[in-house]
């Protein structure tokens, strides 16, 4: 863990992208397979396994040191905005930990003998332990202890910087590496010497391609359109995936590399019936008949470990094809999307399934005809275009000049700052989780939260203001003074009966700061219920 | 029948009636007891100032109009209307002091800026026993904890030397914090340091006491092609992202100051790298001075009030009360070196 540590820190402490890449090929050159493929994964964000929550990770603080009031830690917590950061720092106050760490143990082994064990313990046990580590680890390494423990370790380094890095040292280019990164990284040694081995070892069928990216359109992107080389799509406003079907296999990926699978069943069984081999992107959506159901309809089918017959029934979904990047197991990036489309075209209609659709082509010759079909799109379920070249090949990540994406100007409404909350990161102890109320009647009702779309000065000088105007403390929430009135910009309202102003919005954010409104003038919840009425 | 209390605010300032005086005025008062040199506690108008001797050079350098200055050496007694005043230090910045107010039915402390981590440019903290005590607790949160500041210094010392091809810029307080930095540097290095007009303009009153620094001199008056390749410079935070930044090639930059604790406080600044280095009092420092002060009464100025307040009442069973002050707004210290730079 010294080695990660020192990497940790030389990472933090500079914005010098040459001196991250140095520090990341170093780590690589210096650190034996095992443990630097736990460092790889900790340092590609991969999914970590959160052994400890963050209230377990306290209560282990409180249990070890008895006199320490609770209030004192949430207030710290509060004013710090991280369990794991308050928590070393704490630490460091009280002088247990020594100034140079007593432990020689490695990363793999911490990961894989000492956290992974923690899990079932006991709380006294579990406190027990913990403290015994943190009495022996210098105050930088009870940080990356603590957030290794809760799951949330975040290192400043993009996962192009780690390619970066991974292909200098080894020599394999950075193309290569990011696709064999894709997926699954299970730590091992063995699948770290397979990721830079020549070939990079037998893909594994489950493996994914990276995602090609949409930049949004722009003032000067017009000149370089021309109407006859684009092929228009809408833009739907479900959840990207990449549909594998290889060796008897479905696998479903999400944009974000997680495996979505097992929560659409009955794409899985359609998926089945395609030809071995085939690799689709498209888009998820719940579907009726003909048209897509409001995002929240999608929403109640994710994150769950199984899907009822009930809930597949009442909220059926489809896979919105709109590439094609394998077919009997070929790689197809490298060919125009006019020849992609032709292949995906046949694949959905040999595969006459109800539950892969393909996204239909629109057609416009002209800015005005194009700016009506955006303008028309949230009639039929979408927000926006998608204006695709088409002789572009299927690239990876977001390189401007092939896909742009067209978006329908947002719903906006005026609301009123009723609670705040300190962020996390590298907001952490500024307050910039905000949440906006609409008027019902005289009383305000929350309807959204936000936390962008404000620039540093906007926030530090609403954050003076929230902490002379707090009204009431909830831990690290504080009520506030409803005074100030922001335009919430957002992409969908619908129906909810989880809030309680019985409606939920898409994508919220700040729009402006309306410091020329006085509360009073604020939206009405009846103002919302009209928009979603119109949607 | 209730005891007028010593010290009361009123619209100038913290003021007591029965002494004629005002302690840090932020109005022009006829005399004010000025606790340090930093601009959110000595302010222009008032038309005679009493500082500890040490403050008096900064005093006359940052304070327009006429008036007249009196210094007093710490711990001497002096008169004022019907109460007795002294200066105690503080360990904030040079010439820093408490202030102790002797009334006829109790003592007062006003502790302005203080700290408890040795510096070598000023006298080290007093602790004074009073019956009330007016406290600042502008790090009052229990994960503001600090290192001494030569460890912390061996840590600059360390990054400044890891980086000979580029300068070096470190941005800390014009006063106090910058001479700070380079007293300590003294014992570690003999290479000369640069720095930015506004800390030179403070360096005279430091020399006038006798503070021994690391060699240095001013960017300006470097000759024209000097590349400043491998060098420190110190610079006030308001020069960050200003013209004056051309001169320096690629520079590597840090920021020195006790809000450094938090990382997001650390990113949000954009500095590379954050010194955790304070001339204020933390977290044990605030605790361990309030409770020598063996005052009942505690008053808390600067900041994080409500936090320190609860815990001494809970946990120490004190009477403890918010003092509402127009100190601690380091943004007017900043706009102080700004104006001068
Ligand atoms: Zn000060
Ligand atoms: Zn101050």
């Amino acid at each position: 863990m010294k080695a990660f540590g020192r990497l940790y820190q030389r990472l933090d402490s500079t914005t010098s992208i040459n001196l991250k890449v140095e520090a990341l090929v170093q780590y690589f050159e210096e650190t034996p397979p095992r443990d630097a493929a736990w460092g790889l994964n900790l340092l590609l964000g991969k999914r970590q396994r959160r052994m400890v929550t963050s209230r377990m990770l306290r209560d282990a603080f409180l249990r070890s040191f008895p006199d320490f009031p609770e209030w004192l830690l949430e207030e710290s917590y509060g004013h710090v905005g991280d369990t794991g950061e308050t928590v070393s720092l704490l630490l460091a106050s009280r002088g247990i930990c020594p100034n140079e760490s007593q432990h020689s143990v490695s990363l793999s082994s911490w990961m894989e003998d000492r956290i992974s064990k923690l899990s079932g313990k006991e709380d006294q046990q579990r406190a027990e332990k913990i403290f015994e580590w943190w009495s022996r680890l210098s105050v930088d390494e009870c940080y990356l202890l603590n957030k290794l423990l809760t799951g949330g370790l975040r290192v400043g380094v993009s996962q192009k910087l780690v390619v970066r890095a991974l292909s200098k040292w080894s020599g394999i280019s950075e193309a290569e590496l990011t696709h064999r990164l894709m997926g699954e990284f299970e730590p091992s040694e063995e699948n770290f010497q397979r990721l830079l081995s020549e070939g990079g070892g037998k893909k594994v069928p489950s493996q994914p391609y990276p995602f090609f990216l949409a930049s949004p359109l722009e003032e000067n992107d017009w000149k370089s359109l021309d109407f006859n080389h684009l092929q228009l799509e809408y833009k739907w406003d479900g959840i990207r995936a990449q549909l594998i079907f290889r060796e008897g296999e479905v696998f479903l990926w999400s944009r974000g590399e997680d495996l979505i699978t097992n929560q659409f069943p009955e794409i899985v069984e359609a998926a089945s019936n395609l030809p071995q081999g085939t690799v689709l992107d498209g888009e998820l959506l719940c579907w009726n008949e003909d048209q897509p159901l409001p995002f929240s309809f999608l929403q109640k089918r994710l994150g769950r470990k199984k899907v009822s017959s009930k809930l597949l029934e009442s909220h059926p979904c489809i896979l919105l094809a709109y590439d094609c990047l394998e077919a009997n197991g070929e790689d197809l990036r490298e060919h125009s999307l006019k020849e992609r489309r032709e292949i995906l075209e046949k694949l959905i209609q040999d595969c006459d399934e109800p539950r892969l659709k393909i996204s239909s082509c629109l057609s416009a010759d002209s800015k005005e005809s194009l700016e009506i079909l955006r303008n028309s799109s949230r009639d039929f379920g979408a927000e926006g275009l998608m204006l695709k070249k088409k002789e572009s090949p299927y690239l990876s990540g977001r390189k401007r000049g092939h896909w742009w994406k067209y978006k329908v100007d947002p719903l906006t409404l005026d609301a009123v700052l009723i609670y705040a909350q300190a962020g996390s990161g590298r907001r952490a102890n500024l307050f910039t989780d905000y949440t906006f109320a609409l008027w019902k009647d005289s009383e305000l009702v929350t309807f959204a939260k936000a936390y962008s779309g404000l620039d540093q000065k906007e926030i530090e000088e609403l954050d003076r203001w929230i902490r002379q105007n707090t009204r009431e403390r909830f831990g690290p929430v504080r009520s506030v003074e409803p005074f100030h009135v922001f335009e919430i910009a957002f992409e969908g309202i619908s129906e909810s009966n989880r809030h309680k102003s019985g409606i939920a919005v898409r994508f919220p954010r700040i729009l402006r700061w309306r410091k020329d409104k006085v509360v009073s003038e604020a939206d009405t919840l009846m103002n919302a219920r009209k928009l979603l009425e119109a949607a | 029948m209730t005891q007028k209390p010593l010290l009361s605010l009123d619209s100038s300032g913290l003021g007591c009636e029965s002494g004629r005086f005002h302690v840090d005025p932020w109005r022009p008062v006829d005399q004010a007891v000025i606790t340090h040199g930093h601009a959110d506690h000595a302010r222009s108008g008032s038309k005679a100032y009493f500082c500890a001797e040490g403050s008096g050079d900064i005093l006359r350098q940052r304070l327009s109009g006429d008036f007249q200055l009196t210094e007093v050496p710490y711990r001497k007694k002096f008169k004022l209307g019907k109460t007795w005043v002294s200066f105690h230090p503080a360990g904030h910045v040079l010439g820093s002091a408490q202030v102790r107010v002797e009334g006829l039915q109790s003592v007062w402390v006003v502790s302005g800026d203080y700290k408890r981590n040795a510096d070598p440019t000023c006298e080290g903290f007093e602790e004074v026993p009073c019956d009330v005590f007016i406290s600042e607790a502008t790090f009052a949160m229990p994960v503001y904890h600090w290192k001494e500041g030569i460890e912390v210094v061996k840590d600059l010392q360390r990054w400044w030397s890891a980086e000979p091809n580029h300068p070096s810029i470190l941005f800390c307080y014009a006063f106090g914090k910058a001479q700070r930095v380079l007293a300590e540097l003294s014992k570690l290095t003999d290479r000369t340091v640069y720095l930015h007009g506004a800390i030179e303009t403070l360096m005279p009153a430091y020399r006038n006491r006798n503070v021994s620094f690391v060699p240095n001199q001013t960017v300006s008056s470097v000759e024209r092609g000097h590349a400043f390749a491998g060098d420190l410079i110190l610079a006030p935070p308001s020069a960050h992202r200003s013209a004056w930044m051309k001169r320096f090639k690629n520079p590597q930059t840090a920021f020195a100051s006790g809000w450094m604790q938090i990382r997001g406080a650390r990113r949000r600044r954009g500095y590379e790298r954050g010194f955790v280095l304070s001339d204020h009092a933390d977290w044990s420092g605030l605790v361990r001075s309030i409770l020598a002060s063996q005052a009942k009464t505690v008053y808390l100025t600067h900041g994080q009030t409500e936090v320190l307040s609860r815990f001494l009442m809970e946990e120490h069973g004190l009477d403890v009360k918010p003092l509402k002050t127009h100190f601690g707004d380091e943004q007017i210290e900043e706009q102080f070196a700004e104006s001068v730079s």
